[in-house]
């Protein structure tokens, strides 16, 4: 029977999703006598709270409770996070404000129409402060302190020293320097937070609901902040999800926010988020200025980098952040050989929305520094951008290549790859279409990307914030647990848990996929069940949906569990076929032997025996037909005593290429050709990881040229609708060629990467060259918006 | 003259989906939230209740209309019909859902009752519409998780553009 | 993101409408496709104390000739009025302008008066009324008055519209034959425009031409076709300083110096 991994499988997610079945968390029941709540806001980037005055609220008929950070602090502690550092943040804010937006009140009330009301009757005097918005300002003495005991708003620096960068830079033909800014910006998933909640006084526990997307690392996280053990704080996610990219980590305060207000108004709460609140609070990727230094050969070999990083976290650092600045640390020499590199992180706060987990997860920051690097390096030393690329990637030979910082790439050609992207003719249509262009007096630019893409994160690369002496101290962290379980019904059923949360990937397909063919079945026997509850599926901390870890993760765990049933009926069906184990397979829905496959029992028939015979089966056999798959790949080590980590379990490859042209008229960045090549490894699924790599594609082009969260310099939020904050629309998504090669990972048993996230990495990088290139300019700041290009054009030599 | 004062609940009827039902809600009552919350038809989502993103559109009396710009009280004695509305007998998948599920036109979902909802509108009334008509319309909904080349594909084969 | 309060009435004729306009004033509003108002409802920006629903008034619902003008009702929606079959025989600067009025979905629901009566400095059906130099019919208890274009839009969503008042339709001035053109420059399709610019050709040597997203309302200009470099020019730098988040003021002086031609250039060929 032919294998259905690999081929392009219809979803089985889609029926019930397009006939309005989905079960989202809006959707679900709640029992009767909820109440709603409607979260008051600061309206002030920094201020102190005076006072709180709820007497007119609470007198409205049908309002239950107006609760404040004093409150909960009675009842609450602070949220534990990586770094230890004298920063406190509850779910509401205590004494005093520090963005705007920040919760400051919950009013709980019979819907959430009254609630609104009941809001506007609440009286909050401030006392404003003045607020530190921009994070190189607010790394000075001089700035205004979000936390006085912290004495500083830059609470984390760590500089890395890898190889011989002073030699490098000494030696080196010339050293290029260049200022990098990437701006603040979300994914805003269609679906906003919702969470609901219910408090038994009688044991003290809480029963929760959340559209969350892990990682379950947070749920301690939110336990502890709850004063109870983690079996007391269940939390339950619904089996569909609206979509999160990172996002949805960020509803974890307002779970425990629901469950105080629960224990406060003896009720079940309930808590959705409008899409306002959303664009001004929820979450953001962190804004980071990078300044970068390159040794190169007048060849443009690169021989070091000095990096600069500095990534701004807005009002509190928030589990499991710093993530960003470290997530990609271990690649963070991208697909080049460069062996020395020194780095700098550090980390500030600022009075603005906190930053947290975004699709791509620090790699936008790094590589549109890198790759805009790169480009420089080209135009300084007269060379060709492309040339400069080729001089520097990792060979094809060196894999598994150790990356300075400690990076083991498992597999990859990174020269076939870019050869294959520009070959065809695609790079000399583009040359060909610049020609025409100048030629007729209109900017034209051709920009190129080179992106290593990690997937499965090293629990323990967020240690590496630490000092080795610390790290030593706490105890070393590392690895990354993923969890399937398949079970087998007495009727020869197939049913699946797996320890990630829905968010749209298409992973019941992907696992009914994997199963099947393990058990000689088709998808559709398989039913997979994927909503979550902390209470009864099996979980560890690594478990939830992010940073690429389902397809080098659970997906193997699936592969596992469902080749240890396989064994368990080969030798429940030998004794009954009369056969060796080694002979029997499974295949077509039936077990039998290989050497006579009329020789065969029906799948069901042979799972009936140990659910109907356990004192039948082969001695010594465990009778349950139950199995989970643990996956904990070895290669995920601890950072070293010397600061090297190996970041993640698979390493991506992605080249794009792009032309664009800034339309004459509006000054809108038009893209021409946009071409992508990628290396996944073995792709499980076509349809769906095409799918995911479009999702990123207009992720990247909204990035590049559309979305920016934008604050004034005293503070004020200026995108907060959907009507400044600018989502492209299918009008704004350009074409894009999609193209593969594979290059399987040998250190997973489906020799599968993460696919999903490299796009989001490369296309700003991409559309930031191809305009430096268009407009021979040095400084290109993102999102290129018309105004943006329209300045940088009057700045560099006239507009029209 | 139908009269409602603002703190007063009145029994709203409409058809939906070829059946009358009626809930009891104040003036104020978005259309979305009443046919979620109080008639139960939790197909129609909602994503910015302002106008942008087009989750929330249903038909009224088979025109696409955005729900969370819409009263309750505006669709009283409407004929209202939600994605609920489209699968056939033993949920069957119509022509156009079938073509989203080949084309992987979804991810998540989120958008896509309301995509769908405006498309059976649309293509009622022109059913041999350019691609470039089908884009226009779909540029009427924010969709996060596709980057709208499997929506495109999967419009462009229900119409029979090749 | 809920609505405060507010009363509901749904008067079965305009007598009914304007006697509660005269009753509750400047509180109360109109609602007839509610896309502007709603939303900004939601966002608790708009606040009115009772909603007269207009929609289901069967005298609204008109498109009605009346030889050198059309007028059309303030019930009828967008969409509606672009499926007219004469609009592109009478209205060919309409059934340019139209499509890019917000999206399919929006025109649904969305009336031709409600834009008039929101007053949004770039929106295009109030653009298009004032380069026609169209009016607007208002009613209220006291009676009927109509109002040139150019006095009705004031500034910024402000307009003549006195309290009591309602519109009960528009008129738009029949330019059948004439060259028209109407191009605007948003961030994304569908969106509020940046600019927007209207043209009409008037015999060989003029046009008129209107231009929104300048300023807080519609400018329309006659202007001398020999002269239309020096024309724009002194257009785009008559304009005061007009910036938002997605546009500088140079930029939109320079979207209009590049634009302008572009739209001129379109209108006289249609009309060749
Ligand atoms: S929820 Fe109605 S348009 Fe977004
Ligand atoms: S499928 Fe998720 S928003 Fe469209």
């Amino acid at each position: 029977m032919s294998k259905r991994l690999g081929t392009r499988v219809v979803r089985k997610e889609d029926p019930a999703l397009l006939s309005g079945r989905g079960r989202y968390a809006d959707d679900l029941p709640v029992p009767a006598g909820t109440l709603h709540a409607h979260v008051i806001r600061s309206p002030h980037p920094h201020a102190d709270i005076v006072s709180i005055d709820a007497t007119a609220a609470l007198a409205m008929e049908g309002v239950w409770a107006v609760i404040t950070g004093v409150d909960i602090k009675k009842i609450s502690d602070p949220f534990l996070v990586a770094l230890k550092s004298p920063i406190h943040q509850w779910s509401l804010a205590v004494d005093r404000v520090r963005f705007a937006g920040e919760p400051v009140a919950l009013v709980v009330a019979e819907n959430r129409y009254l609630a609104e009301d009941a809001a506007e009757a609440v009286a909050i005097e401030y006392t404003p402060r003045e607020a530190a918005i921009d994070p190189v300002e607010a790394c000075k003495k001089s700035s205004p302190l979000l936390h006085a005991e912290a004495k500083t708003n830059e609470i984390s620096v760590r500089t890395f020293r890898y190889g011989d960068t002073k030699c490098a830079f000494e030696t080196a033909d010339k050293v290029i320097k260049l200022t990098v800014d990437f701006h603040r910006l979300s994914f805003t998933p269609m679906e906003c937070f919702v969470a609901v909640a219910s408090h038994n006084p009688a044991d003290d526990s809480y029963d929760c609901m959340a559209n969350f997307q892990g990682p379950f690392s947070t749920h301690p996280v939110m336990a502890r902040a709850l004063r109870v053990p983690g079996p007391k704080m269940r939390l339950r996610i619904p089996p569909d999800s609206g979509g999160s990219f990172g996002i949805k980590l960020s509803v974890f305060p307002y779970v425990v926010l629901t469950a105080l207000a629960a224990k406060i108004t003896g009720r079940t709460v309930k808590w959705v988020e409008d899409r306002a609140e959303h664009l001004l609070a929820a979450s953001t990727g962190p804004n980071r200025v990078t300044e970068i230094e390159a040794a190169v050969t007048k060849d443009g070999k690169i021989l070091g980098l000095r990096m600069d990083q500095l990534e701004d976290y807005g009002a509190f650092l928030r589990a499991p952040m710093p993530g960003p600045l470290y997530r990609m640390h271990g690649a963070i020499t991208g697909g080049y050989d460069i062996a020395n590199i020194d780095v700098t992180n550090r980390v500030v706060l600022t009075n603005k929305m906190p930053a947290s987990l975004i699709r791509g997860f620090g790699g936008p920051q790094l590589y549109l520094a890198l790759e805009r690097m790169v480009q420089r390096i080209a135009i300084e030393l007269g060379l060709e951008h492309l040339d400069v690329i080729r001089r520097n990637l990792v060979q094809p030979e060196k894999f598994p290549y150790r990356a300075a910082a400690g990076g083991l790439y498992d597999s990859g050609d990174y020269p076939r790859a870019v050869e294959t992207a520009v070959g065809d003719g695609r790079l000399d249509y583009l040359k060909k279409r610049r020609d025409e262009a100048r030629e007729a007096g209109r900017k034209y630019g051709i920009g190129f990307a080179v992106v290593v893409e990690p997937a499965m994160s090293n629990m323990g690369y967020l240690s590496t914030l630490l000092t080795p002496e610390t790290r030593e101290k706490a105890g070393p962290k590392n690895g990354a647990t993923s969890m399937v379980t398949v079970n087998v019904d007495p009727l020869g059923a197939v049913s699946v848990t797996a320890d990630v949360t829905v968010q749209g990937q298409g992973h019941e397909t992907v696992l009914s996929q994997i199963v099947a063919d393990r058990l000689g079945l088709q998808p559709g026997d398989i039913d997979v069940t994927l909503e979550m509850d902390t209470a009864k599926d099996q979980w560890s901390i690594a478990a939830g949906t992010y940073s690429c870890r389902f397809t080098p993760g659970t997906a193997v765990a699936a592969h596992m569990a469902a080749g240890q049933l396989a064994d368990k009926l080969k030798r429940i069906a030998a004794k009954q076929l009369n056969v060796m184990a080694a002979d029997v397979e499974l295949a077509d829905g039936k077990i039998r032997s290989i050497s006579n496959p009329d020789n065969a029992l029906p799948f069901g028939r042979v799972a009936g025996t140990s659910h109907w015979s356990p004192v039948m089966l082969p001695d010594g056999m465990v009778p349950a037909l139950s199995e989970t798959g643990v996956w904990n790949p070895p290669e995920l080590e601890p950072p070293s005593s010397d600061d090297r980590i190996n970041t993640s379990l698979t390493y991506g490859f992605v080249f794009d290429m792009c032309g664009i042209e800034i339309d004459p008229v509006t000054y809108q960045v038009k893209v021409d050709r946009y071409t992508s090549m990628h290396d996944a490894g073995k792709i499980l699924n076509p349809l769906i990881a095409d799918g995911q790599m479009r999702g990123a594609f207009a992720q990247g082009i909204a990035c590049a040229l559309y979305e920016e969260f934008v604050t004034n310099e005293e503070g004020a939020f200026l995108t907060g609708t959907f009507a400044d904050y600018l989502v492209p629309t299918v009008s704004e998504v350009p074409p894009v060629e999609m193209l593969h090669i594979e290059s399987p990972s040998p250190f997973t048993p489906l020799g599968a990467k993460g696919l999903a996230e490299g796009n989001c990495m490369s296309v700003p990088a991409c559309i930031a060259n191809a305009i430096a290139d268009a407009l021979g300019v040095k400084d290109v700041r993102l999102p290129a918006t018309p105004r943006r290009i329209h300045a940088l054009m009057a700045s560099n030599g006239g507009v029209r | 003259m139908r009269r409602v004062n603002k703190d007063e609940k009145s029994r709203i009827s409409l058809t939906l989906n070829g059946r009358k039902m009626a809930a009891e809600a104040e003036p104020r009552m978005l259309l979305s939230d009443f046919l979620r919350h109080s008639l139960g038809a939790t197909g129609t989502h909602v994503g910015c209740e302002h106008g942008v993103c087009g989750c929330c559109t249903v038909q009224i009396d088979g025109t696409a209309v955005r729900s969370c710009l819409t009263l309750a009280m505006q669709a009283e004695g409407r004929d209202v019909k939600t994605v609920e509305s489209l699968a056939g007998p033993n949920g069957r998948l119509n022509t156009l859902q079938q073509a989203f599920q080949k084309h992987h036109a979804l991810q998540c979902g989120f958008c896509t009752p309301g995509i769908l909802m405006s498309f059976t509108d649309f293509l009622s009334r022109n059913p041999k519409p350019t691609e470039e008509e089908l884009r226009e319309v779909l540029s009427g909904h924010i969709c996060r998780c596709t980057g709208y080349a499997g929506i495109m594909a999967a419009l462009k084969e229900a119409v029979g553009i090749s | 993101m809920k609505p405060r309060p507010f009363d509901y009435a749904r008067p079965d004729t305009i007598d009914e409408a304007v006697a509660l306009l005269a009753e509750r004033g400047d509180e109360a509003r109109i609602l007839a496709g509610g896309q502007s108002l709603m939303a900004m409802m939601n966002l608790r920006l708009a606040d009115p104390s009772m909603l007269i629903d207009i929609a289901r008034i069967a005298e609204l619902g008109h498109i009605r000739d009346l030889g050198d003008t059309i007028e059309v009702g303030a019930a009828v929606t967008q969409n509606r009025l672009l499926a007219w079959p004469d609009l592109t025989a009478k209205l060919p600067l309409l059934a340019a302008a139209l499509p890019f009025v917000g999206h399919f979905q929006t025109r649904n629901k969305g009336t031709v008066c409600g834009s008039i009566a929101h007053a949004d400095p770039s929106s295009e059906i109030p653009l298009s009324l004032a380069t026609l130099e169209g009016s607007v019919v208002l009613r209220s208890t006291g009676g009927e008055r109509v109002v040139a274009a150019k006095d009705f839009q004031i500034d910024m969503m402000t307009t003549a519209r006195r309290g009591d008042e309602m519109i009960t339709a528009v008129r738009f001035p029949v330019h059948t034959g004439r060259g028209v053109a109407f191009r605007e420059v948003a961030r994304r399709h569908g969106d509020f425009a940046i600019i927007a610019i209207a043209a009409v050709i008037e015999g060989k040597d003029f046009a008129q031409i209107g231009i929104g997203g300048m300023a807080g309302k519609p400018l329309v200009q006659r202007i001398v076709m020999k002269e239309l470099k020096s024309e724009i020019e002194a257009l785009a730098t008559g304009f005061e300083d007009y910036e938002d988040l997605h546009a500088s003021a140079a930029l939109r002086r320079d979207i209009l110096r590049n634009l302008a031609p572009l739209v001129l250039a379109e209108a006289q060929a249609c009309a060749a």
